[in-house]
């Protein structure tokens, strides 16, 4: 399994390449907001910057609050979400330890990172990865 | 292909959404402001009118694609009272993008000193009276927690005590690192008694409705020329202060109130000597994946045991140009103190500079006395300088109240027109020779980015008028379709007109080079129109006689050339408009 990781945030320069990828190639949406990955200032621009994203808790909470299960806990850690089954409850954003999961009003549906990787090609700076993490599919 | 406009009314603190065909508008960016300007704009009332609308606009292109990522905004300025534009970049397109605006026009005046926040849902204005005359720095962080919008999907907007004074040479600071620098739009605001915006939002753009295929495609191939390719590396890597040891060495870098070209002490200011000792980081416009901006860390000690502080100032050409050489500084961090203190104050660096250069001169020539500098500034020193620069913004005396006016104002009041250094405002960093010397006089913005010239008078020893005037008129109808778009013009190697082409027919503008260079040039004409009836004559435009006196690596100012170059470009600029 692969995880997405922020590997060298001090290299950031924030672009937002990473924020739009995600949006247009997962989301097919132009948008800063309905993408898994985010980019904050900490305190203004002269602090740096840091990516908000899906840590891949394992278990990850947010799956535990989910009650139709369309957040399904990933081997390795994070999750898989299922659109068709969320209702829409948001109970993942208020269980989500980091800020990881946000709430998209129009869509009624959280926007999570699965860690598909498709944001990464797009850092100029090699600030996010994709890493491999020790559980394969099938070792549950 | 429609898009939104919002139209606040500042007196009345009520807004309206207007729908409007983009097509019809002219694209976006430059396009658009002109035809807003048409629209809101009184043409025969000042600057300072509190109906004038001052304007932001994106274009059809902005956040859709990387480096599309500058706003133009329009108004007519408190500098000349003509109509102009200002660009910039930060994070300010992605916001106005995701509030869903394609431009926001503010007219009226507020009552008290206020904030205003735009988002895609919501417009609320703070009275602010306690963040009168605060410079700007200390009210970013204040703005950071009036504001409800979230912290990386916004833009801040700003403006210093300059701005609040309505110098015709205060900016407008955007997100700390860029500006809306030159003619004075931090007047504009100040006019507007609003202190700051911020502008952010969720408005998304769903991608079903276009070809995403294709899309993807063009993206994938721009990022990859962008990022890869080395069109734009000059501006990442050292950034435009690449520029001046070449400069230097050719004899076009203005020093000491442009009386020499060259000095041995550039290295000591140089873009190697900036990013060896002081280049801390460097960060980016949103949208944009090049990073150019440039910003150095100045540490300063404050206190005998090993106290020290530190601040992050962003550097250039230009301001190493305007705050280092013209002034005869040839340290490094000298300049980064005097960068640092036009940007606490809120006035456009280059315009600082070079003024200060103005009166340094005026001092050295018996012009001025330090009865009324009250500092006694010569080239080379530069803390005096810190402290001119605070006067420009908070006038003590009636000589600093006519030199935060502008130099164009100071020179017809107090004389000194022979070396002052004034292409119609105060002159960017290119002793080039006589093509950039008079498109920067007559251009558009009276910027040095409206035609580029001074890479014609670099690589064309040639004293061609008719050359010359198809350069500025190639570069005039290029530039302005891509601020119309609306791109930086650092992006000028990436977007030929068949790519810019390509890029709009992804978003459903289906038009080919030919018909955008038709667009283009209606456009350039629509924004001519408005400069000259706000009162712009090109024909009574003046070159000081400090230019006669420049010799380049090319010789002598030919002055018979500059003066025919003036005089056909004068005559073009009017025959565009009838």
């Amino acid at each position: 399994m692969q995880h997405l990781k922020a590997i060298d945030m001090a290299k950031c320069i924030g672009c937002y390449s990473c924020v739009l990828a995600c949006a247009r190639l997962v989301h097919k949406t132009l948008s800063w907001e309905r993408s898994g990955i985010h980019i904050r200032s900490a305190g203004g621009l002269s602090t740096g910057f840091e990516a908000i994203y899906c840590l891949a808790c394992d278990p990850p909470p947010c799956a535990a609050v989910c009650p139709t299960e369309a957040l399904k806990p990933k081997p390795g850690g994070g999750v898989i979400f299922r659109s068709n089954l969320c209702m829409g409850c948001g109970k993942c954003v208020q269980a989500c330890t980091v800020g990881a999961i946000h709430f998209d009003g129009e869509l009624n549906k959280p926007i999570v990172c699965v860690h598909c990787g498709r944001c990464v090609s797009f850092c100029p700076h090699g600030c996010i990865t994709l890493v491999k993490t020790g559980k394969k599919q099938d070792e549950k | 292909m429609k898009s939104k406009i919002l139209i606040v009314d500042l007196d009345r603190q009520k807004s309206k959404i207007e729908q409007i065909d983009v097509l019809e508008h002219y694209l976006g960016g430059s396009g658009l402001a002109a035809c807003l300007f048409e629209k809101y704009g009184l043409i025969d009332e000042p600057a300072s009118h509190p109906r004038q609308p001052v304007i932001w606009a994106i274009g059809p292109l902005s956040a859709m694609f990387p480096m599309m990522s500058k706003v133009v905004m329009a108004f007519k300025s408190p500098y000349n009272e003509q109509y102009t534009e200002s660009h910039a970049g930060g994070r300010l397109a992605m916001a106005m993008r995701f509030s869903g605006y394609q431009a926001i026009v503010l007219i009226g005046k507020c009552a008290r000193l206020s904030v205003l926040e735009i988002s895609d849902h919501s417009i609320n204005f703070f009275p602010v009276p306690f963040l009168e005359k605060a410079d700007v720095f200390s009210i970013g962080k204040i703005l950071r927690r009036i504001t409800k919008l979230p912290s990386g999907q916004r833009s801040i907007l700003r403006i210093g005590p300059a701005g609040e004074n309505k110098s015709p040479i205060a900016c407008v600071n955007v997100d700390t690192y860029r500006h809306f620098g030159r003619l004075g739009g931090g007047a504009a605001l100040g006019y507007k008694n609003i202190k700051a915006l911020v502008i952010g939002g969720r408005a998304n753009t769903s991608l079903q409705e276009i070809d995403l295929k294709a899309y993807q495609k063009r993206y994938q191939e721009l990022y990859q020329l962008i990022t890869t390719s080395g069109v734009v590396k000059k501006y990442h890597d050292l950034g435009t202060a690449q520029n001046l040891i070449p400069l230097n060495e050719l004899k076009c870098l203005p020093w000491n109130n442009l009386q020499k070209t060259s000095d041995p002490g550039i290295e000591g200011i140089s873009g190697e000597a900036f990013a060896q000792k002081l280049l801390l980081r460097k960060t980016a416009c949103a949208g944009c994946p090049v990073g150019c901006i440039h910003i150095a860390l100045l540490r300063e000690q404050f206190g005998q045991e090993h106290e020290f502080l530190f601040r992050q100032v962003a550097y250039d050409y230009e301001l190493i140009f305007a705050l280092g050489s013209m002034l005869g500084l040839k340290d490094a961090e000298d300049v980064l103190r005097l960068i640092e203190q036009v940007e606490r104050e809120g006035l456009d660096a280059i315009s600082a500079g070079v003024l200060l250069a103005y009166v340094t001169e005026g001092l050295e020539k018996g012009l001025f006395s330090i009865e009324q500098t009250l500092v006694d500034l010569a080239f080379e020193k530069a803390r005096e300088y810190v402290q001119a620069i605070h006067f420009i913004a908070n006038p003590p005396n009636e000589f600093w109240q006519i030199m935060a006016q502008g130099l164009a104002q100071a020179v017809q009041k107090l004389g000194g027109e022979d070396f002052a250094c004034v292409l119609g405002q105060e002159m960017a960093g290119y002793a080039t020779g006589e093509n950039y010397f008079v498109s920067q006089a007559l251009g558009f913005r009276h910027s040095h980015l409206d035609l580029g010239a001074y890479s014609l008078d670099q690589s064309s020893k040639e004293k061609d008028v008719h050359q010359a005037l198809e350069f500025f008129q190639k570069e005039e109808k290029y530039r302005v379709m891509l601020t119309s778009c609306v791109g930086c013009l650092f992006a000028r190697k990436a977007y030929s007109w068949e790519q810019m082409a390509s890029a709009l027919s992804c978003v459903g503008l289906n038009l080919g080079p030919e018909e955008l260079q038709k667009i283009a040039q209606e456009i350039a004409v629509r924004r001519w129109r408005l400069k000259i009836k706000t009162g712009f004559d090109p024909e009574t435009v003046k070159i000081p006689k400090r230019y006669l006196e420049v010799e380049t690596f090319k010789g002598k100012i030919d002055t018979n050339y500059l003066e025919m170059l003036r005089q056909t470009y004068a005559r073009y600029i009017k025959e565009l408009v009838k």
